[in-house]
């Protein structure tokens, strides 16, 4: 088995156990089958790929084809304990109306996302005066699903706005923890676990 | 042929008890014929009730005894394929108004020993699970692994859900509807006109007669078949072609291939199903809305249904279920919070892609039956 990917490793040491847990953008349900086996946590998952869902079908895990953009409306209030949105925020709409969603379907919700302001992106534009293309942002602009590109402090103020809590937050340096104080620069993601107020 | 049809002999139990049905009127016992694969294990927890659709029957893995081509389900159902026969006990019973055996307009009414005909009570899907729920009772299951079904075998697995929750672990609905839609009876009633305007028809009672409604029979499995394809199906598999001829004949000989082939689909259905049957079938279909009795809400059929598992599969190319229909039943899940899956798959068969080879559509049964749960 493929190890998860380091944001997911995250989630899943966080996450407590048995809760009910819906995976917003879940992939091939890496994540989901991990919680299901350490956590004992019978996630749900929402994905916009067909290959992807299949595989996750294929597993026997419970993901439903949609689109982080509308169909999370589907979804009655408190219908989970927590919401995950990993590396994914930065692909919809309207990311403001995404984290309230999230915050209506649970009362906590981890998400994750690539640091616009880390400073290989920064020295990049600053530098080529061109759209960075970087390891954890490989795609060129025209073509990449990164339509709202986010930093650490965009989260930070968009949340304080929204009167939003942060409990808990993670920053990757490449696979390697980086401080809270130095994240709005050195981070390449950040994980937010945040809550109601 | 319909006469000879009825000269096959099926496995069936007759169960004495009365059976209410949706109508209000009672059969006062039902002939339920069935076949099953695979053992039932000792604590009786490995059964899995497939549902068939409109035509089909219960040779899900056999040879049709009419035809005698394989099973309609055979790629999916046996040892080693995705509904594995080496795990699950198989069970396929053929519904209620069918042909193959169970009780329907074929079948002798009790009273007079003659055949039902047009007597035989308008059913519906809930009345086909009502019996199918007797045949297992009958057989000391109380509860199933799963209930799987395609196109109607859908309807009914949802019905399922919604009459026995408790009954069952696992429900897989592909190519299906909680609803049928205007469109859905439109085609339907094309099919009951064609047969009811079939002189041998004979209001219903042509099983004594040497008639019998083929010609209406074979128009309406013509039409029905068209809504079973993709327009890009057909198209690829028959385009304008012409039909072992190299010019027009200017006369109404079956010219193009696509005419020859539903000619021939009609008539061979008929040498395997009654015209009274496809009525009643279809008449259980265009009475199917699982939300009407919760005043329009689907949500309220599955009120009591949030323990089941729900895997939904829709096809790219299928106009008569289309995925919009399963996405309904995805939001009606999500909102009492029963696990669901859903996936739209793409396939070039249209409805029949169900039955077809969708290798994506095997792992995800085999996912559905066999996951970690």
């Amino acid at each position: 088995m493929t190890p998860l990917r380091p944001d997911l490793r995250i989630i899943a040491d966080a996450i407590p156990a048995g809760v009910r847990a819906l995976d917003i953008g879940c992939g091939d349900g890496a994540l989901m089958a991990e919680l299901r086996a350490q956590k004992q946590i019978d996630a749900r998952g929402l994905e916009i790929d067909g290959i992807a869902i299949e595989a996750a079908m294929a597993q026997g895990l419970s993901v439903v084809q949609g689109d982080a953009n509308h169909d999370l409306a589907d979804y009655p209030p408190d219908a989970f304990d927590y919401a995950i949105l990993s590396q994914t925020l930065q692909t919809t709409e309207r990311p403001d109306r995404v984290v309230d969603e999230l915050l209506r379907i649970a009362p906590r919700a981890f998400v994750s996302f690539p640091n616009f302001a880390h400073w290989r992106v920064r020295l990049a534009l600053l530098w080529s005066g061109r759209m960075p293309v970087t390891r954890l942002l490989p795609v060129a602009w025209y073509e990449t699903p990164n339509i709202h590109h986010v930093t650490v402090s965009d989260f930070r103020t968009l949340v304080e706005e929204k009167g939003i809590r942060v409990e808990d937050a993670w920053y990757l340096s490449g696979d390697k923890p980086t401080s809270d104080a130095a994240a709005a620069w050195r981070a390449e993601h950040a994980i937010f676990l945040i809550a109601r107020a | 042929m319909a006469s000879l049809l009825h000269e096959i002999q099926h496995q069936s139990v007759t169960i004495g008890t009365p059976l209410p049905l949706d109508s209000g009127q009672v059969l006062p016992s039902v002939t339920i014929a069935y076949q099953s694969h695979g053992t039932l294990n000792a604590d009786k927890s490995n059964a899995v009730l497939i549902c068939h659709a409109l035509t089909g029957d219960q040779y899900v893995a056999s040879n049709h005894p009419a035809t005698g081509k394989p099973g309609w389900w055979a790629r999916m159902v046996g040892p080693g394929k995705p509904i594995d026969t080496d795990r699950f006990f198989v069970l396929c019973a053929n519904v209620l108004g069918s042909c193959m055996g169970t009780s329907g307009p074929a079948s002798p009414d009790t009273a007079t020993g003659a055949p039902f005909g047009m007597n035989f009570p308008v059913i519906t899907i809930a009345d086909m699970v009502r019996a199918q729920a007797m045949l297992l009772d009958r057989l000391g299951i109380a509860r199933l692994h799963a209930v799987v079904g395609g196109s109607m075998g859908g309807m009914q697995t949802l019905a399922w859900a919604a009459a026995y929750p408790e009954r069952l672990a696992s429900a897989v609905v592909i190519a299906s509807a909680a609803r049928h839609s205007a469109q859905n009876i439109a085609f339907h009633e094309v099919g009951r006109q064609a047969i009811m305007a079939d002189p041998d028809w004979q209001d219903g009672q042509y099983y004594a007669s040497a008639r019998a409604p083929t010609k209406g029979l074979a128009v309406a499995r013509m039409a029905a078949h068209i809504t079973y394809l993709s327009e890009e199906g057909l198209t690829e598999k028959f385009g304008r072609r012409l039909q072992a001829r190299d010019n027009k004949s200017f006369g109404f000989d079956a010219d193009f291939q696509i005419e020859s082939y539903l000619r021939h689909q009609g008539l061979a259905f008929t040498d395997r199903f009654d015209a009274n049957a496809y009525l009643y079938i279809t008449r259980a279909m265009d009475y199917f809305d699982l939300a009407e009795p919760h005043d329009g809400r689907l949500a309220g059929a599955f009120a009591k249904a949030k323990n089941v598992r729900f895997t939904l599969v829709s096809f790219d190319t299928d106009w008569l279920y289309p995925t919009a229909e399963s996405r309904r039943i995805v939001q009606a899940l999500h909102a009492v919070g029963a696990a669901a899956s859903f996936v739209e798959l793409s396939a070039p068969f249209g409805h029949d892609s169900f039955l077809l080879d969708v290798p994506a559509l095997d792992r995800i049964m085999a996912g559905a039956l066999g996951g970690g749960w």
